[in-house]
């Protein structure tokens, strides 16, 4: 039971002043990824069947090497806001909502972690 | 998680049936959502099969005529009758919209009438809705500026400024596109929803409002403005052809324009 007006409970704790940041951000990381994913597709299309020393040749140039970086940062950096966006939306209680949050996002911050280590020994150590 | 039953209380059950008066010509059939406060029973669907020849054209017709000639227990709200008021918003063949504006012969075989989505009932048809008119208040949804107002004559406004509210002002709160929207659904208590959004829009455009980057800091909020994911289903159910999902999209640029 509660006597708050419904004034009062519709205002709640007041603006959060944030948002934008995320909303932004999850736009350009999704113009970011059009043409990433499609250059990344069609360059694996193409090495189908390739020999590891020509794979190895191809990442260790610095031009896929930082095109391959940008790739897994936008993409775990987007799939990071976008599962963000779905726990506020669907998950109850709060508590449930921030700790499945936080365990996404050092989940995908390793693997974006991982992700670039591999590109990095790739292109340095062969 | 998010509820996508409903509690047993709520599942509706088969109602009571009221067979069609001897002698009727056109009739058709209404199955109504019925639920009364007083009794611990579940909510019913009633059957009503009426004469078409015995009302008017609208779903409204048909509700006024089961209430006064059928039966008198039914509860909903209605007042101009002409689409202007907003009172008998509900949902008719499974889209939110206005009784009085909906054709019966615009739905096939049983008309089905239930109350605005999502919403706790009062009774039957009348949807309780106390929070979004709170959500209404929270707004300020009414001109604020530092600048007096002109002593001799009302505050002026181009005609390329008034031209902006277009749109905008013509909405009458029915909240059919708020109680269609899934996010309000999930997180009304929060979001503010198309209706209120697009209200909060209408004073945000207006050229004689001088609060407008008070109104903004309101409204920046992951769940007041941002749970819009532009589904789309306010400006598919508006009774009025408006376009909440547009206003609330202006609303994103504003924000990232002052950025």
């Amino acid at each position: 039971m509660t006597l708050r007006t419904p004034v009062a409970r519709a205002r709640g704790l007041g603006s959060a002043k944030e948002g934008v940041h995320h909303w932004w951000m999850q736009r350009v990381t999704a113009v970011a990824l059009v043409p990433l994913t499609l250059w990344f597709v069609a360059s694996l299309v193409g090495m189908a069947g390739a020999e590891y020393a020509e794979m190895r040749d191809w990442v260790s140039h610095p031009v896929t090497a930082t095109l391959l970086i940008s790739l897994i940062v936008a993409t775990f950096y987007h799939a990071a806001l976008g599962m963000q966006v779905v726990y506020e939306d669907y998950v109850q209680p709060h508590g449930l909502k921030i700790v499945v949050d936080i365990a996404t996002k050092l989940i995908f911050f390793a693997f974006a972690v991982a992700s670039i280590f591999s590109v990095l020994k790739l292109a340095f150590a062969g | 998680m998010a509820e996508f039953t409903l509690p047993r209380n709520s599942k509706v059950r088969r109602g009571k049936t009221h067979p069609a008066p001897k002698g009727a010509k056109r009739s058709k059939e209404f199955a109504v959502y019925r639920w009364s406060p007083d009794t611990d029973e579940n909510p019913r669907l009633d059957e009503y099969t009426i004469d078409l020849d015995q009302c008017g054209p609208m779903v409204l017709d048909a509700l006024i005529h089961i209430k006064d000639d059928v039966d008198s227990t039914l509860t909903f709200r209605r007042s101009c009758r002409e689409g202007i008021c907003g009172s008998c918003a509900m949902n008719i063949d499974g889209t939110n919209t206005l009784a009085c504006l909906k054709p019966i012969d615009e739905v096939k075989g049983t008309v089905k009438v239930y109350p605005l989505p999502h919403m706790p009932v009062v009774k039957d048809l009348v949807p309780d809705l106390t929070h979004i008119y709170a959500q209404y208040t929270s707004i300020q949804p009414w001109l604020q500026s530092q600048t007096g107002a002109p002593p001799d004559r009302e505050r002026l406004q181009a005609p390329d400024e008034r031209k902006k509210l277009d749109g905008l002002y013509e909405c009458i709160l029915c909240f059919c596109c708020s109680t269609s929207c899934p996010s309000y659904w999930w997180s009304g208590d929060r979001y503010l929803g198309p209706a209120i959004l697009l209200q909060a829009y209408r004073w945000l455009v207006d050229s004689r409002d001088e609060m407008t980057g008070e109104r903004l800091d309101a409204l920046e909020d992951p769940f007041r403005l941002y749970r819009c994911h532009t589904i789309m289903n306010c400006a598919k159910t508006c009774p009025k052809g408006l376009n909440p999902g547009k206003a609330i999209a202006e609303i994103k640029k504003m924000m990232v324009a002052r950025v």
